[in-house]
């Protein structure tokens, strides 16, 4: 299935929280977004912000030095 | 109360915001929290650069809080316009480069008008009267009220009955009865609320909540403006000033010395930028030169690194330099004997 992605690269958090949010606030429900982070914070920070948000965390996974977060939108209320 | 209402609570992520948002949404009113990220945020950034502190659990505090209390939260990116605060702030700076009162009047302004645009009816923050002696003091409690416009739609929980009321008090939204009178710098009265609520292992940061209360990272940001002869900033350079040793052997550049693994390897990502150094002959730091540089500065901070090398006592220490990217070439230099550089070349 094909994913939005946010290139959260060589960003510090909480910049790839923000910038998951921002391009979330854009797309419909049920989209799927992935985010690909260096800093590993995002593993935490972006599943703890969608869990207060209302988005569902698919997977997180560590690709060599590159962490990923898939995420599917819920309703922006 | 009203059910209807909705405030929006400035949320840092210590526990006096964590504790004002719950006070309001017992009341029963629907609380979101809006968190700023000026850059200069001590959230998470040396834990995701220094290699030892990277295995440690982590946590966003102001995430935490919002999940604490199941609110939303909302992070907003003011790097940009936060700059101004920060090279101008009308009320001065407090200890160090920390602007504190105009950043919360800014940050409060930056508040009204996402209640506006997103049709809430009133703010509120974590502030104690005296909590702070230069931003929460009982006459800069109205200054931050008016100057940014949020006049009396700003509401602090914990100290309201120790000023004026409020509109959502007046008008009933909330009852002033169950805010509190909390001031001076004593935190007792937050924790025993804390407790009260059933909130444990809630964020205690000491100092402000931001690097510029801190005096070591303010002298390098005033050693930036002044060696660029102006005060100006991007977001990569205060990333920058949180890594590494700084050091500055003439006016014109500097260098920036990785101390561990991990901000060798935050600094590499920054070779295209910078002239880069690394140690080849021996096990020893990353480094990057800030300033237009000559070939014999080039040399001068290659000994500079060669200095902080396994080879530091070796006669000579191979570098390799790479130039904003370019093509590497390698140099070999005696390094600096410690007590040759000046004390002065620390920033
Ligand atoms: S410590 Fe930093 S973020 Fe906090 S009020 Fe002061 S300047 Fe603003």
């Amino acid at each position: 299935m094909s994913h939005e992605i946010v290139d959260a690269r060589r960003l510090l958090c909480p910049m790839p929280v923000i910038r998951v949010q921002n391009r979330i606030a854009e797309l419909p429900a049920g989209t799927l977004v992935k985010a690909i982070c260096s800093d590993p914070g995002a593993l935490s920070d972006i599943p703890a912000w969608c869990r207060i948000n209302g988005h569902q965390v698919l997977e997180t996974r560590v690709d060599d030095d590159e962490y990923i977060v898939i995420v599917q939108v819920g309703e922006n209320t | 109360m009203s059910q209807n209402r909705k405030a929006v609570a400035l949320i840092s992520g210590g526990l006096d915001s964590l504790l004002a948002a719950k006070v309001i949404q017992d009341q029963g009113i629907h609380v979101e929290g809006i968190n700023f990220y000026t850059g200069f945020c001590v959230e998470g950034h040396t834990h995701a650069i220094r290699k030892k502190d990277r295995n440690k659990p982590k946590r966003n505090n102001a995430l935490w809080s919002a999940e604490q209390l199941g609110m939303k939260l909302h992070i907003v990116d003011i790097i940009d316009e936060y700059k101004d605060v920060v090279y101008n702030p009308r009320h001065g700076y407090g200890a160090n480069m920390n602007p504190c009162l105009d950043c919360k009047i800014f940050m409060v302004q930056k508040a009204l008008e996402w209640m506006q645009a997103h049709d809430f009816d009133f703010i509120i923050t974590g502030e104690v009267i005296g909590q702070r002696p230069k931003s929460q003091r009982k006459d800069t409690m109205p200054v931050i009220s008016n100057e940014s416009g949020a006049d009396d739609l700003l509401l602090r929980p914990l100290c309201a009955r120790n000023l004026p009321e409020t509109r959502p008090e007046k008008e009933g939204w909330v009852n002033r009865e169950q805010l509190f009178d909390f001031s001076g710098r004593t935190r007792k009265p937050q924790m025993a609320l804390a407790a009260s609520l059933g909130f444990e292992d809630y964020a205690q940061p000491a100092g402000g909540c931001c690097f510029l209360t801190d005096a070591a990272y303010s002298i390098k940001l005033q050693d930036l403006w002044k060696s660029r002869g102006e005060k100006r900033y991007e977001l990569d350079d205060i990333m920058l000033l949180k890594v590494g040793r700084h050091m500055r052997p003439r006016e014109h550049f500097k260098v920036i010395i990785a101390r561990e693994e991990g901000e060798g390897k935050f600094l590499r990502g920054y070779r295209k930028q910078f002239v880069c150094l690394d140690t080849v002959s021996h096990a020893g730091p990353l480094a990057l030169i800030d300033g237009e540089v000559t070939r014999q500065d080039i040399e001068l901070a290659a000994q500079l690194v060669a200095r902080y090398s396994q080879g530091r006592s070796a006669e000579s220490v191979e570098l390799e330099v790479s130039d904003h990217g370019a093509e590497a070439y390698r140099i070999q230099v005696a390094p600096m004997p410690a007590h040759e550089i000046p004390q002065g070349w620390h920033v």
